[in-house]
This record gives C-alpha cells, structure tokens and sequence, in this order.
C-alpha cells in the first residue's frame, strides 16, 4: 500500500503530540515506507507551544513541513490552529480539538484568547480544504483519561488517511508495548476519535 | 532489522555497534538522549560528567588505556573541551576516539550559533556529518573503525534537525567490546614540545594521507555524488543535502559526508562536470571557504544566509524557477494567537527567590538553565548571561569594577549543576582575590532544563543508582567561604530569602546562599496527588498579589479572586507566603 502524506502535530507541551508522532512512524515503517518524525525538544515541558512534522512517503528527504505544504495539520488546541494554519496545502484538511488551554499572558489579562476561533478558520479558508472540528478531550475523558486526547485525534485523522484499521490498530499496540495496561483504552479512544472525527 | 530512531539514538546504537567501551558526557540540549541511549546498553559503562572537559578527558583516557571511547555535547560544550581536543589530535588513539557534537542553527534551545566545523580545520581533527538516523548510525559505527585506521580522534557533527528527526534505521548486532594492548610510550602520549613536534609531523601528514584516500576512493561510504542535470551543481551536508533534495530534485548533487578535510580531487572533478557550482550550507560559509581557496569558482554565501535554520522552500525560492507553495487559509483573516513563552513551571519553588531579588532592586548576573526564565517578566531578576559559570565570574568582575561598591547590590545567580560544572573555580577565584561578592546557589538536584539528568550533587549516577553526592556547602568552605557566610534557605520562604540576602550583600567577604528545594517535575519535589493549595474566599481582599507571582497553577477568576488548578498545584505554599490576608493555605496530608 503506497501513502504520502505530510502531517503536522500541534498542541501545547504534555498534550501527547510526541507520542502521536511516533506512533505514526511506526505505523509508516509497517507499511514498507520511508517516514520522518521531527520534533523541537526544550522548552515543550513548560508550557509551551509544541510541533511535530510527520512525513511520510516511498522516500523522504526534509524532515520540516512548511508553508502551504501539509495535507494534514491535526491541532490539539484552537489557538495552535491557529499558530500554525499557513502550513496547510491546497486541498488539505484540518482537524481542530475544540479545547482551549490558555497561556499566561492570558491568564494575567494580558492578551485576549480570542473567539470563534473554528469559525474563522472556516471562513478564511479555500472551498477545497476542510477544517474538522472534534471535541477530543470529552471523548477522551470518556476512555477514562484526557492524556488519550492525542489517539482520539489519530482516530479522526485514520478517516482520511486511507490506511486499513488493522494496521491502525497494530501500530498502537507497538506504542504502547511498555505500558500495555494502556492498550485496551487507547484502542477505545482511536473508535471514538474514528466515529467523531 | 528495521526500528524507527531519534537521530541521537542511532548515534548511540551505532557507537554499541562499534563496540564502544565507555562514554562519558554533559548534557545539553540537542545532543542528550545520545547519551541516555547509551546508559540503557547495560555493557558499556556510561556516565554524567560535570563538564564536557571532564568528560573529553576520561574518554581520552580509556582510548589511550585501549577502550573505544566517546564524548558528546552540544556546540557550547565544544568549546568547553577544545584544550583536550586540540592536544589528543596530535598524540592521537589507541581505542577508537569519538567526540560527538550537536550544532543549533535556528538556537531553538541555545545561547549563540556557533558552527563547530570551525573546530574540525582548527584542531585537525577528521568531522564526519550525518543526514538522517541510518547514516547517524552508519557514520558513527564507522568513526571508530577510521579513528583507529588513521590514529586519530574523529568529530561527528550533529544538528537539532538530524539529532530530533526520526527515522528508519537498520539496526545490526553489536561487536564485541575489546579492550587492546596498553603499551607505554610517552612519544606517542606525553606531548611536551620535543615530541609534539614530531607529532605535529605526523598530523600533517594524516590529514595529507585521508585526503589521498578518499579522493581515491570513494567507497568508503561517507560522500556521495549523484548525478543529474549538470546545469546546476550543489555541494553540500548533513540537514541541508535533505533540503536540497526537495527543492531541486534535478540538479547534480555532491553530498560530503566528512566536511573537515575535503576530497579535493574528486570536488574538482564535480566543479568540472557542472555549468553552475552552488554550495548549500547552514551557518558559515564554511565548505565555501575551503572550496574557493581550491582555486574553484562557486556561489554561496552571497545567495544564501549567515542566519538561522535553512528549509526546502528557502532553497527553492534561491535555487529554482518554480512557484513556491501556497497555503489554502488566508491567515490575515485569522486573529492574532497569543503567545506561549516558556515560564518557570507551576510548583517551581525557585521562583520564590526570584520574587525576592525582584523586591531588592538588585543587579543579577545569570547563568544557563531553567533559572535563564528569571529573566522574564514578572521577576524580570537577572542582568546578564553569557555561558555556563559565568554568573559568579561576573559578580566577581562587577565587584573589581567598582573597588567592591557593586558587591552591595550585586547577585550572581547559578544552579546547582550549573555550578559544578564551572561555577566552582569562579567562586574559588572569588575568595582568592578577595572579593565581597553574593552568590546564590539555587539548588533544585538535578539537572533541569535539559530534562532531568543527575549530577554529582544528587546521589545518584546516570542509571540512577546511588552514588556519592557531593556537600554544596563543604565544598564552598573548602574554597575558603567562611562558614557564616554560608546560608541555607527554602526558596518557597521568599521573604526569609530576602532578608538572608540582604545580610550576606552587606558583609565584605564572598557570601554563598543556597536555595535549597527539588525541582517540582521530580519525584522528591513533586506533592502529593491531589493535595493543593486552598482559597479561603472569605478572607480574600482581591488585592492580586498571589496572581503577580505568575504561577501557572493560580489563576484568577471573573471577581478577581484565586482559583486553583489542582492537576498542576504542587502544594508549595508560595502564593501561601505572598497573601498577607491569609486567605490561601496549605493543603494538608
């Protein structure tokens, strides 16, 4: 089964978008294809804004995803939605988790976080791309826990990516083969993301 | 067998492939999990040095002893163990000699943007380049085997794009570890100048001998030419051949695997075979430099950026006729995103201290680390930073500016492992040279920023077994700080904090604070579940003084009074110390 597609991971630092990354290069290496997973380390567990570029193909060369060329950006949190919205190609789709995790600045009344956040993007965007909104963290909350907010968006995402289930499903297996208490609720939290996404 | 790898840890497994005997390490962001990686092959003996030097040098040592050895750090490090680098350049190996360095184009986690190929030509040491995990792998197993070869030390060169991209790495047993013969021989080892200059001899002549080889040869898998339309020829390395490669699939490409010292025959038989020579290259024209003084005509800096991280897209938009991408959201409609700068973490006992320099009005010379954010609003506490130990240094020199007027409103600010590293000879040059500096150590045992190593003041070793841990405050004294100038004090207890440092500023011997408390992401520093602090709404008088300590646990609510985030509440109490109305406490057991 041959696959491109280049595939961007927004969201805040401990949302779980590292575990996703790797999740899908280990799904692309069971697949026969090339992949790359980049990742900025550092600042990601204070709070910060985090990105992973996933690519994958017969053959990869840059591992970075830049403007106007990610056929896929999954954020997992409005404003980084926003953050990172030039990336998405012609034709691309988006998936939008609805939460929203403000920062600081917000926090202290700084900046505004803004509203209609889902909205503008939909307005502001070609009639051959799509924005998908989802609501991952109740449906992650209901597997029991909101760190599998980050499956339920692989969920959402495995309905464009035309890669059969089983595959899916082998790969979250892989992931979490260390912690294999973690699999049954994992495998839930993909069917819901699957179902809503 | 095929396994998906961070560039780090293939550098890693392709030093277990080698049969590396020990490796020996400071962290520092991108090159850490090189050696984390390392800690879990359980036959190599693996370890935290203090310093990059301590740790260059234990690994010379095991090479000379006849153990494969390697050191890895990020490009700051280098600077830090260039003494032994450019020396066992000239005495060169007996085991097989690695020092691994990781660049920052783009300084995503670093205070400058060094190219450390200068090292390379500068110590005459052979640097190889990777472009992705396989060749991490690849590149480094096969440093080991050269370093022996040609009697000398190899630099691999690692950049945050090869060192953090994953990719598919094709894994191979591990060689058997073998320690060789240790033969004495002070001609070869003991480089006082009667046999560096012989040696220098030798070095020349290395270098002379791989360029021959390799311009023979290229089949020792390191370069690569790739032929294609000769209109347009591109010589280039690690991170920026990736680049090249998306954005002129069709031109002739050159890609180096080793950048210091170059196939200069084969690089002119490349030049002759393409109309236009264009050399793509992150940081300083390095390779350029090289080139042009080849007598060969090429383009580069004058198209490219001395600045930052390259992308496909920036060498299409120099390199290539074709429209650059475009995206399918017109952002300009879009609302502008709030920005989430780095913040010390909710919990983090250690602002306190910073709250209480902010109150004293003081200057703060900083250092590298977490406490880099004290920086930032609202402690906004610290100065200046250069380099790891440049804290103390500063507040020594702030002193001799101003014959020891400036050490009465002077902090110099350093972590413990921080301070370890090369805060410790700074403070000893302190006291030597009788100044009245202050110094605060904020100790939080570990170290933090990098993401949680130990140190030898924590008590335990990189595989986390317990080990000796040193005494901050004995080793002060030893120094010759005066014992009652050594004060211990709970960072939490910020206005103890401040008092204490307001003492120890009007005393004319060096005084030494240390700030005491655990890091709150680790396991001694970390509350107890579902513990927090607590708002007792009755008493509160909305005066907002527990928000100005920006923790990201403590928000405000609509009425301006205190809500608690209780998954991030470490239960520190210091929004407890700064409510002068009593409305938060403690959460208790």
């Amino acid at each position: 089964m041959s696959l491109e597609a280049s595939i961007v991971l927004a969201g805040v630092g401990g949302q779980g978008t590292l575990i996703a990354g790797k999740l899908l290069g280990i799904l692309a290496m069971n697949m026969g294809l090339d992949v790359k997973v980049s990742e900025v380390h550092g600042m990601s567990q204070r709070g910060g804004s985090v990105i992973t570029y996933v690519k994958i193909a017969p053959e990869v060369h840059s591992p970075i995803i830049e403007e106007g060329t990610a056929d896929f950006i999954l954020s997992f949190e409005q404003v980084e939605a926003v953050r990172w919205a030039s990336l998405l190609k012609k034709g691309g789709v988006m998936i939008v988790n609805d939460q929203k995790i403000k920062s600081l600045p917000v926090l202290m009344g700084q900046m505004e976080y803004p509203g209609n956040v889902i909205d503008a993007l939909k307005e502001s965007c070609d009639p051959d791309a799509k924005i998908v909104d989802i609501d991952a963290l109740s449906l992650a909350l209901e597997t029991g826990t909101s760190k599998a907010v980050n499956i339920v968006m692989l969920g959402a995402l495995s309905n464009y990516l035309g890669v059969d289930e089983a595959l899916w499903k082998q790969a979250i297996e892989q992931a979490f083969e260390k912690k294999p208490k973690t699999i049954p609720g994992n495998l839930q939290a993909f069917e819901k993301g699957r179902n809503n996404g | 067998m095929k396994e998906i790898m961070l560039g780090n840890e293939a550098v890693a497994r392709g030093a277990y492939e080698a049969g590396v005997k020990f490796v020996s390490s400071y962290p520092g962001t991108p090159s850490t999990e090189i050696t984390e990686t390392i800690a879990g092959y359980k036959e190599v003996s693996c370890e935290w040095a203090p310093n990059e030097k301590v740790g260059a040098e234990a690994a010379i040592g095991c090479s000379i002893r006849g153990g494969r050895a390697m050191t890895c750090m990020k490009h700051v490090g280098m600077n830090v163990c260039a003494d032994p680098l450019f020396t066992v350049s000239y005495s060169g190996v007996n085991g097989g000699l690695v020092f691994c360095v990781a660049d920052d184009p783009g300084m995503h986690s670093s205070q400058n943007e060094q190219d450390s190929r200068h090292y390379a030509r500068s110590s005459k040491v052979p640097m190889f380049e990777p472009s992705d995990s396989e060749e991490c792998r690849a590149f480094t197993k096969y440093a080991f085997e050269f370093s022996e070869k040609y009697d000398t030390p190899v630099i691999i060169r690692l950049h945050t794009r090869v060192s953090h991209s994953r990719s598919i790495v094709d894994v191979t047993d591990p060689s058997q570890i073998v320690i060789k013969d240790y033969v004495k021989d002070p001609k070869k080892y003991v480089m006082m100048p009667a046999n560096a200059i012989t040696k220098h001899v030798v070095v020349e002549k290395r270098t002379a001998q791989i360029i021959e080889d390799c311009d023979r040869d290229l089949s020792t898998g390191l370069h690569k030419v790739e032929y294609n339309d000769r209109k347009l020829g591109i010589i280039t390395a690690g991170a920026s051949y990736q680049y090249v490669k998306d954005a002129v699939p069709s031109a002739s490409v050159f890609k180096l695997g080793m950048v210091w010292p170059l196939p200069e025959k084969q690089i002119r038989e490349f030049a002759a075979n393409v109309e236009r020579l264009v050399i793509v290259e992150e940081l300083d024209p390095f390779l350029e430099t090289e080139i042009k003084a080849m007598g060969i005509e090429c383009e580069g800096k004058e198209l490219f950026t001395l600045l930052g991280e390259y992308s496909a897209r920036l060498v299409k938009s120099v390199l290539s006729e074709e429209p650059l991408p475009e995206a399918s959201i017109d952002t300009s409609k879009l609302p502008t995103p709030p920005g989430r700068p780095p913040v010390l973490c909710a919990g983090c006992p250690h602002k306190g201290l910073f709250l209480a320099l902010h109150r004293l009005k003081v200057n703060v010379t900083g250092d590298i680390g977490c406490y880099t954010l004290g920086a930032l609003p609202p402690m906004q506490a610290v100065d200046a930073v250069i380099c790891m130990g440049a804290s103390v240094g500063m507040a020594h020199g702030f002193d001799k500016a101003t014959d020891g007027e400036a050490s009465r409103n002077t902090v110099g600010v350093i972590g413990d492992s921080t301070f370890l590293h090369s805060g410790i000879t700074n403070l000893m040059n302190a006291v030597y040279n009788q100044s009245a500096m202050t110094l605060v150590i904020l100790d939080n045992s570990i170290t933090g920023m990098t993401g949680h190593q130990q140190n030898p003041s924590t008590g335990k070793n990189i595989r986390l077994e317990a080990a000796p841990a040193v005494s901050l405050e004995l080793l002060c004294q030893s120094v010759g700080v005066l014992p009652e100038n050594i004060r211990v004090v709970d960072p939490v207890e910020t206005y103890e904090c401040e008092k204490i440092i307001k003492e120890e500023l009007s005393k004319d011997q060096v005084s030494v604070v240390i700030a005491r408390r655990p890091c709150a992401l680790i396991p001694t520093g970390r509350a107890v579940k579902g513990i927090n602090a607590e708002v007792d709404y009755e008493k509160c008088k909305k005066c907002g003084a527990c928000a100005r300590i920006m923790c990201p646990a403590l928000i405000l609510d609509e009425n301006k009074m205190p809500v608690i985030d209780t998954e991030s509440c470490n239960n520190c109490g210091l929004c407890v110390n700064v409510c002068k109305f009593g409305a938060l406490t403690k959460g208790e057991q």
